[in-house]
């Protein structure tokens, strides 16, 4: 085996980008066992610094430390051989293959001509069993939604038996149950002899599992200590560079009329079997209603049956008083719904084109852009001003490839194009996936500003915080049905927990 | 500051990829020395004649114009669809189809007057072109029918039908008379010839109306709503789905202004040079196009000043055949090589790592300078 990792250290690292200084001088020092929170907001560096450690950034100065020799790591593989291993936030699976054929690919192979998978498939059994993590290694990546997929990675990464192990937001996509079952596993982890980095955006996970915290603020270390040191309001504090309020939404009590009534809705998933089996559900005016549930249950193919981009095959779908089941989406887009994909890469933005296009995807033939079928060049580009102010999305300039921004950003075109769009109904899959605590905020001060502007509003989320704050009332998906509906009064995580794994009193 | 940042920015840059491009051909004329030198003749005698000959007298110019419009019909027509996201290799089988079509309509209506009949036998050629691409663009649709197979495959079909109507239906009755039996068509009448744009040459108006249209197909690609549908379609299906668009509509209207610019260059072939149908008459224009558009980027506006490249290229070859006494094949040779140097090219352009890297070591001395604005135009750089 490769010698472990005892000790490492990166020590004043700087990585300059074209107008940004992404890393400034940033040292950060991790022993073995021991758990090290990276903090930061969207492109405080944090992943550009992860990236250099996995070799697909080099830095442009300082150095890479590992047992106390430097090391120079130019590529995956490199950092790879030293028993360095990363989960990114965007999942690097082929979709084509199944889950088992996705873990070979990273291992070496003993055999060079016939891959045994066989063998390959008791270690995932293993390692799936161990850490209790539910896998179906033939099932194929494509099928899989964006939560199966991290559980995918995360077992591709324990397969490979890295040693430090590095996670970008590993529980994003989680259910309370399953980042609790995670945490308890990291924790083992580092017990055994693991060195964790974990990049996450939730402090109460933050708290409960490192050791050490490091924050980024704009490129630069602006904290690195103990964990214990300070509370979670302070570090949201240091990472935001002011203090945060997180909101929590008032009661209400008055509703208006139904805007949207789901009756009885079946349709298929991409696999061909029911992924809604008879869901109904009704939002009101004025009203957050959140979606509680792992995903993989039915949230993306309820959220696009409403859009028209999945066909209904049996029940109803009524939009303000009329009928849409199986309009088509541009149909219901003009009767005024909005919609924030769970896909944000390539469902959200088209990725090749630029910023100023991506904000005016929905709305390019209407009057305010276009004229006689003419683009109107000159409030395209206000537009995208406008937006790009307002929303603080950080951006060389409007006509960047939106594709290369980072996740967080991307969140922000598609944010700022459905909800300046005003409409009537907005169903949001996973808003805040991705966010800093600053971007979140704003995002759900926005959501419940429109919220007190009368728009119906579905949140879809795994995060129980997220719509335990600001939803007047949470439906659990599960399997394809509406299990309960709890109003604001009566929620609890635990309650919310349970009924997300199928346990319904 | 700012401002002379952003320019010594883009200066770099386009210095930098007219460089991977220049590169690029010189690799491919490289490569194709060597076949001049296996075929027994001096490279750069060679390339001499095919580069400087034409361009020594008016003849030599007007020929490659003459050649550059039908390429420019073509090329724009396959940038069309290769924006879209459609990979239309059915060209040459469209130029046929749009030919044949603008030939039997101005058989049919010669008594037209010259301001109708122009302008219709090019609609009627671009339907032509257009209904055939259709067929390859309605299987990827709703057949899922991969576009490059039935385009090519299509391509075999129309020369068929073409070889079929010239020897058949619309055969010169004087070729049946005179037992000759050569496979053309009547002459055209007059009045829907092109006209000489000067005199003594085969220039024809047909290049102007190439140039017109290429500018209004980038007008249209990226000044209007269509355009908009039409890229984003080709971009990122999904995503366009989601806002609403009608992919599959979208992909078969791309490939059907597509077949209709190639069935416009058959129209141009047959109104602007040859005045009558005969056999050979797309002369692998539907192929050579692809390579113009994407050796044009796959912009309109570049794909014109390619066009007469790839003119010269063609015209060139001719006249290095005479002089130097090597088949004119082998300019195909050195047109693949060309195809392969290009597409090669884009890893150069596209790769932000090597991009940096090559850079780096070009301006080393200008190093400091350079590494705060140059290569890519990414500044958020948190996720890769």
């Amino acid at each position: 085996m490769r010698e472990s990792i005892k000790q490492l250290e990166m020590k004043n690292i700087t990585k300059r980008f074209p107008g940004v200084l992404a890393c400034d001088n940033v040292s950060i020092e991790l022993k073995q066992g021991e758990i090290l929170a990276l903090l930061g907001e969207n492109g405080a560096g944090k992943t550009t610094l992860m990236n250099i450690l996995y070799g697909l950034y080099h830095q442009d100065e300082g150095v890479v430390r590992i047992n106390d020799r430097e090391v120079k790591i130019n590529s995956p593989k490199a950092a790879f051989k030293l028993g360095i291993g990363m989960v990114h936030q965007h999942f690097m699976l082929v979709p084509n293959l199944t889950v088992l054929e996705n873990i070979a690919l990273g291992i070496r192979n003993t055999n060079t001509i016939k891959l045994d998978l066989e063998e390959i498939r008791e270690k995932i059994k293993e390692i799936t069993n161990k850490y209790d993590l539910s896998v179906n290694p033939d099932a194929f990546v494509w099928q899989l939604s964006v939560g199966e997929q991290q559980r995918v990675e995360l077992v591709k990464t324990l397969c490979l038996g890295a040693n430090l192990l590095i996670l970008d937001e590993p529980t994003a996509a989680l259910t309370p149950q399953e980042t609790d079952e995670l945490l308890i596993l990291l924790r083992k982890m580092a017990e055994e002899g693991c060195s964790i980095i974990f990049i996450s955006h939730k402090l109460n996970e933050v708290k409960s599992v490192t050791h050490k915290v490091a924050v980024l603020r704009n490129g630069r270390l602006v904290y690195n200590g103990a964990t214990d040191d300070h509370s979670q309001e302070e570090l949201a504090a240091k990472m935001a560079g002011h203090d945060i309020h997180i909101h929590v939404s008032e009661e209400k009590e008055n509703f208006g009329k139904a805007v949207l009534e789901l009756k009885d809705v079946w349709a298929k998933g991409d696999r061909g079997t029911f992924a809604l089996n008879g869901v109904s559900l009704t939002i009101r005016e004025g009203e957050i209603v959140g979606i509680a549930g792992v995903s993989g249950n039915g949230q993306k193919e309820l959220a696009e049956v409403i859009n028209g981009i999945r066909k209904v095959k049996n029940g109803n779908i009524i939009f303000k008083d009329e009928d849409i089941t199986n309009l088509s989406a541009q149909k219901i887009i003009k009767k005024n719904m909005g919609y924030i994909p769970e896909d944000r890469n390539h469902e959200g933005i088209i990725p090749s084109f630029s910023i100023k296009e991506n904000l005016i995807m929905k709305d390019y033939f209407k009057d305010s852009f276009s004229k006689f079928s003419f683009l109107n060049r000159k409030r395209i580009i206000g537009n995208a001003k406008r937006l790009v102010e307002k929303f603080n999305i950080k951006c060389p300039d409007i006509d960047t490839a939106c594709g290369t921004l980072s996740g967080g950003n991307i969140q922000k075109v598609i944010f700022a194009r459905e909800i300046t769009r005003d409409p009537k109904m907005l169903v949001a899959a996973y808003p805040i996936r991705g966010l800093d605590i600053g971007a979140a905020e704003y995002v759900h001060n926005q959501l419940l500003e429109a919220r007190d502007r009368n728009m119906a509003i579905m949140v879809i989320s795994e995060e129980l915080d997220e719509l335990i704050n600001i939803c007047d009332k949470i439906a659990v998906i599960y399997e394809g049905k509406i299990l309960d509906v709890l109003s604001k009064r009566d929620v609890t995580k635990s309650k919310l927990g349970l009924l997300m794994a199928g346990v319904s009193s | 500051m700012e401002n002379k940042n952003i320019k010594n920015k883009h200066y770099i840059d386009t210095c930098y990829k007219l460089g991977i491009v220049v590169t690029a051909i010189l690799i491919a004329l490289f490569l194709g020395g060597i076949l001049f030198l296996m075929a027994g003749a001096n490279p750069f005698e060679a390339y001499a004649v095919m580069f400087t000959k034409p361009l020594g007298n008016k003849f030599g110019i007007t020929e490659m114009l003459v050649r550059a419009a039908p390429l420019m019909f073509v090329g724009v027509g396959i940038s069309v669809a290769f924006r879209s996201g459609i990979l239309n290799i059915g060209g040459e089988g469209q130029i046929m189809m749009g030919a044949a079509a603008g030939i039997a309509f101005t058989l049919i209506f010669k008594d037209l007057p010259r301001s109708v009949l122009i302008p219709s036998a090019f609609i009627a050629s671009f339907i032509g072109g257009a209904l055939w691409a259709g067929i390859a663009g309605y299987m990827k649709a709703y057949l899922q029918v991969n576009e490059i197979l039935s385009t090519v495959m299509l391509n075999y079909i129309a020369a068929q039908i073409y070889v079929f109507l010239i020897r058949g239906p619309l055969i010169d009755p004087k070729e049946i008379a005179s037992g000759t039996g050569i496979a053309q068509t009547e002459l055209l009448t007059k009045t829907a010839w092109l006209g000489k744009l000067i005199k003594g040459t085969r220039l024809h108006t047909g290049i102007i109306i190439a140039i017109v249209l290429s500018i209004l197909i980038y007008i249209m690609l990226w000044k209007t709503t269509l355009g908009y549908r039409l890229r984003a379609v080709g971009a990122e299906a999904k995503a366009a789905n989601y806002a609403g668009m009608n992919v599959k509509l979208y992909l078969v209207m791309a490939i059907m202004i597509s077949g209709g610019f190639c069935g416009m260059a058959g129209a141009v072939e047959a109104l602007g040079v040859h005045h009558r149908g005969l056999e050979g008459l797309s002369a692998g224009y539907g192929f050579s196009g692809i390579v113009v558009a994407l050796f044009g980027g796959l912009h309109p506006l570049g794909i014109i000043p390619a066009s007469a490249l790839f003119g010269l290229l063609i015209l060139g070859a001719d006249m290095m055949q005479r002089a130097v006494e090597v088949p004119s094949a082998i300019v195909l040779a050195i047109q693949g090589l060309i195809i392969l140097a290009i597409v090669s090219t884009r890893i150069f352009l596209t790769d932000k790592k090597i991009k940096e890297k090559i850079i780096k070591k070009i301006f080393f001395q200008k190093k400091d300078k350079i590494e705060n604005n140059t290569e890519t135009d990414a500044v958020e750089t948190e996720e890769v």
